[in-house]
């Protein structure tokens, strides 16, 4: 940090460049960035990016679902993969499915929670100067950054009977071993190695931002939720992506180097991978998630014009969640063959989480409750949050039972409960986020008519994308599968129409984002007003290239 | 040492600790797992007869359980697999021995180890294995025949267990894989 800072005055001197006075140049500043506002941003538009892929990717899916039979599939292979087949072509939508999956999980909502709001807002709400460790900020960033090229890289290699590692997100063993031969699910594999890698650097540099760093007076139970939020996904972090590490590092060593961990032939079990692999997975939902109910707690109370209520049972609720969130993990897999004692633990486990959920979704509302409302573009996603992830929660509930999980599981009903409780949920509280906070990144205010249409409209789609799905996983409709019976056609056609109308919404948002850097008014300090009493709104919007030089005292 | 840190970096080696003791935990798995199956019974395990541990012989009840056999090759292995009968049925408590019948339809020796499990996976803790040929490789020569026992019987204490006493019928399954035959008897379990 000091070298940069140091050098940049006099740089700035001698080529006369306009810039603040120790602001770096545009290569050191986004390139070598140490600043946790700048990797903060390079990390949404990152995300922003990622999500453009991932979406164009589940809008290809819906377009071949939206009728029964290969429609475009072989063309698409074909395009893509030059001679290809019918094989090519399956292959091809497993390889859909699995960059949808991984881009969405890995590359859209970590970085732009964790990574984006996490990176911009923890410093400045405890009144940190930076992050505990810029350098190792930056090593995060581009570690992701390498490990989204990666992946995206695996999908032009071979991986078994088509281009590109189709083993789906879960990357389940014995498909992605002995079923995938080539180097595309090597490539995808190490691409989550470097990504958790930058996870993991990512999280140890929020514990300790969050521990040592914050301003003279703000205790543990004085920080914002937010914070709260992302110190317990840290914890999640730290403790769950090293056993995925460890998974799927056994998964390349059975690929290529002969062991046999999942190969029942050697003396090893598939199961085991599930088990290791769910006991990443489970805790990695929550992580996607609890920067979401920061976020949204921060804005509800904002534009509630009341403090949040009950702020310790918020905080510890997401201790809790964090916490019981890694003893659920085989609620995943009731069908590889449990005994009805170990369904039962799973399933009660699975429901105590609904427990603190409720506690948190019952704040949010006696927040609101009796407060000075105004219904703002963020507060309208955050109360679309609020009522779709509680949709998305009551699916959960109906799932964790592990009887009715047999007859659901890997059906379109799983698929549209995780599309709530994530897609609505986990999405709409980054909307939420960044329509709450882009005054304060880039000093302009956004259309606030822009913010609305995209939120009706954006929700309408999303709901008419995924409320059918629920119907068509009762009906038996299984995941994955790029065809289809006659008999779930038309609900398929509703759901690929709710596509285009979610992808008429994320157009009005880039027409948003466009109009607000070009003609968007200059947002004030703080926008929002006396509802909004975190310390980022005591600064200048944007804020100065380096904040509390002298430290705020809380009181 | 920790002493001297600095506060940040105190507490980044102890987050980096926490990282390392779950990679730690994440490879434990693997023995940690196949200890699990072993005692638990848990995916359908069976268990292996050791008779310095058995106090006494199992008391043989007047219930009877059938007994399915089946018989399965890796795609990679050119043998034919079967139960000489398809189907027994034993006495609880009572040693029986099935027959399988291995042939080598290939024109060279192959060796081959069986993977077995039983379901219901809840009756895998009170089957158990007196004799097996899964506990060794087994060694074909080029169209080579070989009847290959089990011997077993179901532990009367399924009696007691609630989730386990309404099993009527337990399924002996088997899976022949090819083998390197250097490790001969490691995978013996």
């Amino acid at each position: 940090m000091t070298d940069i800072a140091a050098t940049a005055p006099a740089h700035g001197h001698d080529h006369a460049h306009d810039h603040d006075h120790d602001t770096p140049g545009f290569f050191v500043r986004w390139f070598m960035s140490t600043n946790h506002k700048d990797i903060g941003t390079l990390y949404l538009i990152f995300a922003i990016v990622a999500g453009i892929v991932g979406g164009v990717i589940s809008g290809m899916m819906r377009w071949e679902l939206a009728e029964p039979g290969i429609q475009h599939l072989v063309g698409w292979a074909q395009f893509f993969d030059g001679a290809a087949g019918e094989v090519q072509a399956k292959h091809f939508w497993n390889v859909m499915i699995t960059a949808h999956g991984l881009i969405m999980v890995f590359f859209m909502v970590m970085p732009a929670m964790i990574g984006g709001f996490g990176n911009w807002f923890v410093p400045l709400m405890i009144g940190a100067p930076d992050m505990a460790f810029p350098r190792m900020n930056n090593v995060s960033f581009w570690l992701t950054f390498v490990a989204f090229f990666m992946l995206v890289g695996s999908m032009f290699v071979p991986g078994g009977s088509g281009l590109g590692a189709g083993t789906g997100w879960t990357v389940y063993a014995p498909l992605s071993t002995s079923g995938s031969p080539g180097p595309a699910v090597d490539m995808a594999i190490f691409s989550l190695h470097l990504a958790g890698a930058a996870s993991i650097l990512g999280a140890i540099n929020f514990i300790t931002t969050i521990f040592n760093m914050r301003a003279p007076g703000m205790t543990l139970h004085k920080m914002p939720l937010f914070v709260w939020s992302v110190l317990v996904t840290a914890f999640l972090l730290l403790l769950a992506l090293p056993v995925l590490a460890a998974a799927i590092t056994m998964l390349l060593t059975d690929r290529n180097f002969g062991t046999t961990f999942y190969d029942a032939a050697g003396g090893g079990d598939p199961v085991l991978y599930q088990h290791l692999f769910w006991f990443f997975g489970h805790p990695e939902v929550y992580i996607m998630i609890l920067p979401g109910f920061g976020i949204v707690s921060q804005i509800i109370s904002t534009f509630s014009r009341k403090p949040v209520f009950g702020y310790l049972g918020m905080a510890y609720a997401m201790v809790a969640i964090g916490v019981v969130g890694f003893i659920v993990w085989a609620h995943h897999m009731f069908t590889v063959g449990m005994s009805v004692n170990l369904k039962m633990y799973f399933t009660a486990a699975t429901m105590v989480i609904a427990v603190p959920t409720g506690i948190k979704i019952f704040s949010w509302i006696a927040t609101m409750w009796g407060g000075s409302m105004s219904f703002k573009t963020p507060m309208v996603w955050s109360l679309g949050f609020i009522f779709m992830f509680t949709v998305g929660g009551v699916t959960g509930v109906v799932l964790a039972n592990g009887g009715v999980d047999t007859n659901l599981h890997d059906t379109y009903y799983v698929v549209a409960h995780f599309h709530y409780v994530l897609s609505l949920g986990a999405v709409f509280s980054l909307f939420a986020g960044f329509y709450y906070w882009f005054p304060k990144m880039s000093g302009r205010m956004y259309s606030e008519f822009l913010g609305q249409l995209h939120f009706w409209i954006f929700f309408i789609g999303v709901n008419v994308l995924f409320f059918p799905q629920h119907f068509l996983g009762q009906q038996g409709m299984p995941r994955r599968y790029p065809d289809y019976a006659e008999a779930y056609a038309f609900w398929h056609l509703i759901s690929s129409y709710g596509y285009v109308i979610m992808g008429v919404g994320v157009l009005i948002f880039f027409a948003n984002i466009l109009y607000s850097l070009v003609a968007g008014k200059r947002a004030a300090d703080n926008p929002w007003g006396e509802g909004a009493t975190t310390l980022e709104w005591t600064l200048s919007s944007p804020p100065p290239f380096h904040q509390f030089n002298e430290l705020p005292r809380i009181a | 040492m920790m002493g001297r840190l600095s506060p940040n970096a105190k507490t980044a080696s102890l987050a980096s600790l926490m990282a390392l003791a779950m990679t730690g935990l994440g490879f434990a798995a693997v023995p940690l797992y196949d200890l699990f199956c072993r005692v638990t019974g848990f995916g359908g395990t069976t268990q292996r007869y050791d008779p310095v541990a058995a106090a006494a012989e199992p008391q043989i009840l007047s219930d009877t359980i059938s007994v399915r056999f089946d018989a399965n090759v890796s795609p990679n292995l050119p043998w034919k697999f079967y139960p000489e009968h398809p189907r027994d049925t034993v006495s609880v408590g009572a040693r029986d021995m099935a027959i399988f019948i291995a042939e080598n339809n290939s024109s060279q020796p192959v060796v081959g180890t069986a993977s077995f499990n039983v379901t219901p996976t809840q009756a895998g803790q009170y089957f158990t294995k007196i004799q097996c040929f899964c506990f060794t490789q087994q060694r074909l020569e080029p169209g080579q025949q070989m009847r290959m026992p089990v011997l077993f019987f179901v532990d009367p204490k399924i009696k007691d267990d609630p989730d386990a006493r309404d099993v009527q019928e337990i399924t002996l399954s088997y899976t022949f894989h090819p083998s390197d035959p250097v490790d001969e008897g490691k995978k013996a379990s």
